[in-house]
């Protein structure tokens, strides 16, 4: 696991929200072909670090480094090698899933309609093409978000809460698709309430990095 | 990266076709101007002269209005469905995406403005030679009006309730436009020539293009960041 290469670095990552710190500290590196699990209660800062990661954020303090360089001066590379996935879905109701599909591969570069009916399908939507968003369920919304991992040629995938409102079938073959990722060489960093568990995934709980104290008035700076 | 569909055209493409998927949206304020402007002969009374002195000043106030009314909707549902932070992740310039965003809304809301104008223009008994001085001075001053008006926006996104807000930003740099679009409608009225002011409201138009984008670019930044 050593050897392989490292994708992203934290040094000293520490975020603070109204005047409570959510994590500091925090020192870790993440390497190609791992699946990390964010862990921690509701309100420990999971979706603040995968904000911050994701470049959503910039909010924070320390540093956050791409192959040994930090993201701000590697923002093309870096942009280009992610996929992020909120827990807004990002899909555009009034459109149709492949409507929604075609602007997410404009975002990344050539990619053929073909492929995208195929990614549809990947997740069980096919049939579904050309009907508007507003009127699939809300898991079929989450698929249609998913459908972006089917072709997506990005190496690091930060998904926040990506199992949310999927069935047992669905949540299976996500697991299967992160499981496929990582092994592809890829690094996947995801939060879920869910329970979900494969030999390879790997834990990160940010509680280890948690302050039970309020900032005080020099305290970290 | 060459032969990648850029994402300017996809998301010009995509913002069109939001556009037509919500017409209620896109008609909304020219049904406001339609409305407004015919109230005016009815509320003053049918004089002539008196509504051919008043009728370049009712235009463009009702034309900024009615632009005003539907700012609050460019990023509104991309910020609450999740696309906006998709965009400013991205590896592209948001610059041109930005400008794709307003490209689209201006062709929605600010073109087809200009296109009703005339035929208001008649009913408020505008003369005809003023006819290609109030297009033209539309046309340039919405898309000026569309990209400023992107920047409050853009600062105003993150409110739950920033409606009044963006009017409040806003208003003080349409003032400019306004002064100069309507000077210009009357002047052309008046038989006289017009293009001092069609090329004032150009240079604020290049000055708009340059900059508006860039400032709606941080303000989106902030808003996604809060």
């Amino acid at each position: 696991m050593t050897s392989a290469p490292v994708l992203l670095e934290l040094h000293n990552l520490a975020c603070e929200r109204d005047e409570r710190i959510l994590f500091s500290q925090l020192n870790t590196r993440f390497y190609a072909g791992q699946a990390v699990q964010v862990l921690g209660p509701n309100g420990s800062g999971k979706t603040t670090l995968l904000r911050i990661l994701a470049g959503v954020s910039r909010e924070y303090q320390g540093e956050i480094l791409f192959k040994g360089e930090l993201i701000n001066k590697v923002n093309w590379e870096f942009a280009s090698e992610l996929l992020y996935l909120g827990h807004l879905p990002g899909v555009k109701k009034s459109l149709t899933p492949l409507e929604n599909l075609r602007w997410y591969a404009a975002l990344q570069g050539a990619v053929s309609d073909a492929q995208l009916l195929a990614a549809l399908e990947q997740v069980n939507l096919a049939g579904y093409e050309d009907t508007p968003c507003f009127q699939l369920s809300a898991g079929q919304l989450r698929r249609v978000a998913l459908a972006r991992l089917e072709f997506s040629k990005a190496s690091i995938w930060i998904l926040d809460e990506p199992f949310t409102a999927l069935d047992k079938a669905g949540i299976a073959k996500l697991e299967n698709r992160l499981i496929a990722h990582a092994s592809a060489g890829g690094l996947v960093l995801v939060t879920s309430h869910q329970d979900i568990r494969f030999p390879q995934l790997q834990t990160l709980d940010l509680q280890d990095f948690a302050e039970n104290s309020t900032v005080g008035e020099n305290a970290h700076g | 990266m060459a032969k990648s569909p850029s994402l300017f055209g996809a998301t010009f493409r995509r913002d069109l076709l939001l556009a037509f998927r919500h017409k209620g949206e896109m008609i909304n304020p020219l049904v406001f101007f339609l409305i407004a402007i015919s109230l005016i002969p009815l509320g003053i009374g049918p004089e002539k002269a008196l509504l051919m002195r008043i009728a370049p000043g009712i235009l463009w106030v009702m034309a900024l209005l009615a632009t005003l009314l539907s700012l609050d909707n460019l990023f509104r549902s991309d910020f609450d469905d999740g696309t906006l932070e998709q965009l400013l992740i991205s590896p592209h310039p948001l610059y041109l995406s930005v400008l794709a965003k307003v490209l689209a809304y201006w062709l929605a809301t600010g073109l087809p403005l200009t296109l009703l104008s005339p035929v208001l223009g008649g009913m408020l008994s505008l003369p005809s030679g003023a006819f290609i001085a109030l297009c033209s001075s539309l046309l340039i001053g919405s898309a000026a009006m569309s990209l400023i008006g992107a920047v409050g926006a853009a600062l105003t996104v993150g409110l739950r309730k920033g409606g009044l807000l963006i009017s409040l930003i806003v208003m003080p740099l349409y003032v400019p436009i306004l002064i100069f679009g309507a000077s210009a409608v009357t002047e052309a009225a008046r038989g006289n020539p017009f293009d001092v002011q069609l090329a004032v409201l150009g240079a604020i138009l290049a000055i708009a293009l340059l900059l508006a984008p860039l400032a709606t670019a941080g303000a989106l930044r902030v808003s996604v960041n809060g």
